[in-house]
């Protein structure tokens, strides 16, 4: 009995070892390796040296481009989070009433969260937001002349950036689809019968009913907005005056043009707790407005 | 009922010239890509091109640094392939292991697992880097392929989600007519999960082909380019601006994506519906 047990114990680890191996060799190990180079000066070449907490000191005191490239992140994350979340739900709404055009649609609102974050589509996005580009003289058609360089200008070329991720609203959009084909009909049913209107069929059923989808889904694209790397490297290179230089992009300039790589590690950690803080915080709050059906 | 009729109409309108406005960025770089340069640039109001070209695709396959695109496609063509099969083929054992053994610590390792899929590779970039540099790895196709076999988070909570949905009375029939735990998993189990083998391959298969940062920092010889770095590179100020054929070559990177999209669709649906996966 006891040499079948440790057979099967060693059978399931033998099938879970790629994983077991992969996550020890490529995550945990890097990680621990890069909280330790964050206490060190190293550019690869030489051995690194230790100079305790002086990456961080630096950081926090004498690097303005830090608390920039964090703000501009910040602010990214703030507005196309909610953004493409807000257009998500819907166009969600608008396509849960089965039709005969309703795969068409879904098709078509999906495509760009495929393709969105390739390398074409950001020189798609250059051309067009160009000063002699496509939105300009489609605005030029409607008799409103613009010649802005909606990339050129501080104020405009962080919502090109923005506009690109909430166009990119489709796998979003399909996951709410499959959350609102299964709150119950009876819901509604019971609610009609009541006299409800749909404003409050949305905020007393729907919207309850899809939080736990919301909740998820809020994480998820946080996580990935604060990634954003592509955009800003190849559309706007953090132009103008370092106004959509995001974090990671400045990460990657440190440890790979600069060849900081300690100052890279300590700039990688930050943003580990900063995100790792933001999820804990939201999971803290999810009793508050997340609603889960008990069985 | 005419009231509902219009109402339907109405929706019809609205709802399809959002769908145009969201495509229409996409099929102007598509006809773009049959125009003069000087065409997008100064006619950029309209969609159609004057004449339909193909001189863009000509002049844009030569590529750059005297490599042609058609070897960066090869290049994008192994690494997405080889990365696939090992992603899949590791992510389907993985999750069997999850999914049907018993063994110590069974949870703790599942949590690492969700731990792996909400840590974004930007986050361990550098160490990863330093790393594969001890190993000698940079310049080598190898930091892009050999960590898929070490399957992949989201893949296989999928596969566990279906190996669940099959009954045990299954692997138990197979148990009693002589069968051993691999003749389970590779006779039974594998060809049941079937679909979410497939939808796991679309999207890693997508991922890879679009995968910029890793290209980025690891390949160093334009030789080694896959077609995404090498479209960058290509787009460059340094190597001129011919936007006819930088739409040309960018329509062309986009159409495997395509394809896949076009002909997988029912697979990415039920993938991203059951497990909320990203596109």
């Amino acid at each position: 009995m006891t040499i079948k047990k440790k057979r099967e114990q060693l059978v399931g680890y033998l099938f879970i070892s790629p994983f077991i191996i992969g996550f020890v060799c490529f995550i945990s190990i890097p990680m621990l390796l890069s909280l330790g180079f964050s206490f060190t000066k190293y550019d690869i070449l030489s051995p690194p040296k230790f100079i305790g907490l002086e990456n961080y000191i630096t950081m926090f005191t004498q690097d303005p481009l830090f608390w920039k490239t964090f703000g501009v992140t910040m602010f990214y994350v703030l507005f196309s989070v909610p953004l493409r979340l807000l257009m998500a739900l819907a166009v969600a709404l608008l396509l849960v009433r089965p039709g005969k055009l309703s795969a068409f649609y879904r098709t078509v609102f999906y495509l760009p969260s495929i393709i969105g974050s390739s390398v074409a589509i950001a020189i798609l996005w250059k051309r067009m937001f160009a000063s002699n580009g496509m939105i300009n003289a489609l605005l030029g058609e409607l008799g409103i002349q613009s010649s802005v360089a909606w990339l050129g200008r501080s104020g405009t070329a962080i919502w090109t950036l923005i506009l690109l991720a909430v166009w990119q609203f489709g796998s979003s959009m399909l996951i709410f689809l499959a959350g609102l084909k299964q709150i119950p009909r009876y819901l509604y049913e019971a609610a009609t019968v009541d006299g409800a209107n749909w404003i409050a069929k949305f905020f007393k059923i729907t919207l309850p009913m899809l939080s736990p989808t919301i909740f998820f889904n809020l994480i998820n694209q946080l996580i990935n907005g604060f990634m954003a790397f592509t955009q800003s490297f190849i559309i706007t290179e953090g132009k103008p005056q370092n106004t959509t230089l995001f974090y990671v992009v400045y990460m990657y300039q440190n440890s790979f043009k600069y060849n900081k790589l300690g100052y890279g590690c300590a700039l990688a950690w930050f943003m580990v707790l900063v995100v790792g803080g933001l999820t804990a915080l939201l999971f803290l709050t999810q009793k508050r407005w997340v609603y889960y059906e008990t069985e | 009922m005419k009231k509902k009729r219009i109402r339907t109409l109405v929706y019809h309108i609205v709802v399809f010239s959002f769908a145009a406005v969201m495509v229409y960025p996409v099929l102007w770089m598509i006809m773009g890509s049959f125009k003069t340069s000087n065409e997008i640039l100064n006619s950029a109001q309209s969609l159609l091109p004057e004449k339909f070209l193909l001189q863009n695709y000509i002049t844009g396959w030569q590529g750059f640094a005297g490599y042609s695109f058609g070897a960066f496609f090869k290049n994008s063509i192994f690494i997405s392939t080889v990365a696939t099969l090992g992603a899949v083929l590791s992510s389907s054992v993985v999750g069997f292991g999850f999914a049907r053994c018993r063994f110590p610590m069974k949870n703790f390792w599942f949590g690492c697992m969700l731990l792996s899929m909400m840590l974004p590779f930007q986050v361990i970039m550098i160490p990863q880097y330093i790393l594969f540099n001890r190993l000698g790895w940079v310049g080598t196709y190898l930091p892009l392929i050999i960590p898929q076999f070490c399957a992949q988070g989201f893949f296989v909570f999928l596969n566990v989600q279906f190996i669940k949905g099959i009954p045990v009375e299954l692997d138990e029939a197979a148990r009693i007519d002589g069968a051993g735990i691999f003749q389970i998993f590779g006779l039974i189990i594998l060809p049941l999960i079937k679909s979410s083998i497939v939808t796991s391959a679309i999207f890693s298969f997508m991922w890879r082909w679009d995968d910029f940062l890793a290209a980025l920092l690891y390949l160093n010889q334009p030789k080694k380019y896959p077609v995404s770095l090498a479209l960058k590179l290509f787009s460059d100020p340094t190597s001129g601006s011919d936007w006819g054929a930088m739409f040309a070559m960018a329509t062309l990177s986009l159409l495997p994506i395509f394809i896949i999209f076009m002909t997988m669709q029912r697979y990415l649906v039920e993938g991203i519906a059951s497990t909320g996966i990203k596109g």
